[in-house]
């Protein structure tokens, strides 16, 4: 299912980890999030990780989403070696590679839809014209076109989190991370958002999956079922790519 | 710089979502600034007003007297000197190279009389016709005495505008007789208005030939000499020179100091400035200090609004925020606030050293300098008090502060 020996550079996919680890120190006491992950994710893949709490796909998302560095094995992400960057390097790599939509929406109160969606633009130093423009035609694709000045507060959750994929799209990134999206909607909006998802796929964007519902999971082309830190199994869902109602 | 107006812009939206806070930040700075604006304005315009009034002595004139202006050590060294007599100003007279005017200065208090009306304590000047040259005044009316009313004594006298006012109202003065002490005098010009000197009414003043001063043994009274060179740069020849003179007249042996003082407004300049050196001290000190108290204030608000903001932090790392990124993110909202603040102190400043001087009559002078000082320390105390809560922020953990709630 993966390979522990590292194929030649240009040759890698996408997502290329090998014997991740990740230990915790906790005062006395070490847990083990992560005990040796092998995954490999091609580009323009869905795939979801699923698994109960405390089985480690949190700590999993996060280092793919490079907030987070392993303990001891390789991540290779784009033929880049990540796992060894430090703070400011990995920040970069977050800002290029990886879009974010969290359960949480996590947008900025304050800003409007326009500004979170320019939120990344801004940190890759991009002019605020051209920030302006992309956010737009960011928000455009999640249908949002007319809420770009709307606050936070003033929109839907469902709203909000299609301001969260616009923003993770807006850097036209190699991976769009997804946790739980669909946690705080009801079943109609994260059905609608993960119509979104779909959509995105198609048009060939590679999207990692977190969550614990299997109905949400079955979106993915793979879905990879982790328990206690390691991979347990993979399985691929019979209707791949399309929608389960 | 395009992307710091933006950091700044940022900076202004989340000083704006919380006012009263922001309000109460700022209000620290302004009032350090406040501080220091307005003591550097009032102590400045008093200069100002001080030199202004030292500079009427003349700068190329040196007075010869007893006490020098400015005493260090033991008074009663000087109380024990012989005085400056008429003899001495002679000597000067004759003998002096330098001393291009020349003026004795008998002083004294006396009444005025024109008919009904009288002025009692009036500062009486004892003078030749040069005085007018090594003290800087002229007659805005009618004309100075003469050489020759010197010599011949005669009765004539030059009347402050004070004096004026008070014996003859809207009465031309010229021509008619006052009595100074009961003797009668003829008016012959009025000074120029000089308003007051610390306090003192320069315009209450009357000059008469000091060969017509009747006081008691003229021949011994102390007095004091006046000399003005032409070029400002031969004072120090001027005072070597009277130096000598004045040693060779009294005999006074070699191994022995001075027994008189030759004194300049540059004396009282360096006293001035030496007290007031003190005081801006005391200035700098009172205002750093409610400075640093404001720059508490800003960091321990910085503080809380790291803390409070830390899921804000979490979302600015998640997209891609380097350390850098988020520090200058919070340096600029502190330096934004002790910039604001400082503008504001200065305009305080500004309004509110006009009321002390004001009331002290005097006009009001803003220096670039003064507005310099107030910018420079309010944007140091900006970015010393952010340094340490922006760090907190950009050392955050993006994990932790996206779960944060």
């Amino acid at each position: 299912m993966s390979s522990k020996t590292q194929p030649p550079a240009d040759r890698l996919p996408l997502i290329h980890i090998a014997d991740l680890h990740k230990v915790y120190v906790l005062g006395l006491t070490r847990v083990y999030a992560l005990r040796g992950i092998d995954l490999d994710i091609e580009k323009n893949e869905y795939v979801a990780i699923m698994g109960p709490s405390g089985s480690g796909k949190s700590t999993l998302m996060n280092i793919i989403g490079c907030l987070d560095v392993p303990t001891r094995g390789r991540y290779f992400l784009n033929g880049k070696d990540v796992s060894k960057l430090d703070e400011d390097e990995l920040a970069r790599i977050r800002n290029k590679e990886i879009g974010f939509v969290f359960q949480t929406f996590n947008l900025l109160p304050r800003a409007t839809a326009l500004q979170n969606v320019e939120l990344p633009l801004f940190y890759a130093g991009i002019s605020a014209a051209r920030r302006r423009q992309l956010a737009r035609e960011a928000l455009e694709k999640v249908g949002l076109a007319d809420r770009i000045n709307h606050r936070p507060n003033e929109l839907s959750g469902g709203q909000r989190q299609r301001v969260a994929i616009a923003r993770a799209l807006v850097n036209n990134p190699s991976i769009i991370l997804a946790d739980e999206p669909t946690g705080n909607l009801d079943t109609k909006t994260g059905a609608e958002i993960m119509d979104i998802f779909d959509h995105l796929h198609q048009q060939g964007n590679t999207i990692v999956l977190v969550t614990h519902e299997k109905f949400i999971a079955d979106h993915a082309e793979r879905i990879i079922h982790l328990k206690d830190g390691k991979i347990e199994f993979e399985e691929r869902p019979q209707v791949a790519g399309g929608t389960v109602q | 710089m395009r992307t710091f107006l933006e950091y700044l812009r940022n900076a202004w939206d989340s000083l704006n979502a919380h006012r009263v806070r922001s309000f109460f930040t700022i209000l620290g700075i302004v009032i350090g600034v406040t501080t220091i604006i307005c003591i550097f304005t009032i102590i400045q315009s008093i200069n100002r007003y001080v030199e202004g009034e030292f500079s009427g002595l003349g700068a190329s004139t040196v007075y010869v007297s007893k006490y020098p202006w400015v005493i260090t050590g033991n008074w009663w060294e000087f109380r024990n000197r012989p005085p400056i007599t008429l003899r001495e100003y002679r000597a000067l007279r004759e003998q002096s190279v330098f001393a291009r005017w020349i003026s004795p200065l008998i002083e004294s208090f006396r009444t005025v009389q024109y008919r009904s009306h009288s002025l009692e304590q009036v500062y009486t000047v004892g003078c030749n016709e040069e005085y007018p040259e090594t003290a800087n005044v002229s007659v805005s009316l009618g004309r100075w005495f003469t050489h020759l009313e010197v010599e011949h004594a005669r009765p004539v006298v030059v009347i402050g505008a004070h004096v004026q006012e008070v014996l003859f109202g809207l009465e031309n003065p010229l021509g008619k007789r006052i009595k100074i002490n009961g003797l009668p005098y003829k008016v012959v010009g009025v000074l120029e208005k000089r308003g007051n000197f610390f306090g003192f009414n320069m315009d209450n003043q009357i000059i008469i030939p000091y060969t017509t001063f009747r006081t008691f043994r003229l021949s011994r009274r102390n007095i004091a000499i006046a000399l003005r060179v032409s070029d400002p740069n031969q004072l120090d020849e001027l005072k070597d020179e009277i130096r000598g003179i004045l040693r060779r007249v009294r005999k006074i042996p070699p191994t022995e100091k001075d027994n008189f003082s030759i004194n300049q407004q540059d004396m009282l300049t360096q006293f001035y400035h030496q007290l007031t050196g003190t005081l801006y001290l005391v200035v700098f000190v009172v205002g750093g200090i409610s400075l640093i108290v404001g720059g508490i204030g800003i960091a321990n608000i910085m503080l809380v609004s790291v803390t409070e903001r830390t899921r804000e932090i979490g979302i600015r790392k998640a997209v891609g925020a380097t350390r850098t990124q988020i520090i200058v993110h919070f340096l600029s909202e502190s330096i934004l606030i002790s910039l604001v603040g400082g503008f504001l102190g200065i305009v305080a400043g500004v309004l509110v050293s006009q009321i002390p001087l004001n009331l002290m009559k005097l006009g009001a002078s803003v220096s670039p300098g003064t507005v310099l000082i107030g910018v420079g320390f309010s944007s140091l105390v900006g970015i010393l008090s952010g340094l340490y809560p922006a760090n907190r922020a950009a050392r955050v953990n993006p994990i932790e502060a996206l779960r944060y709630e």
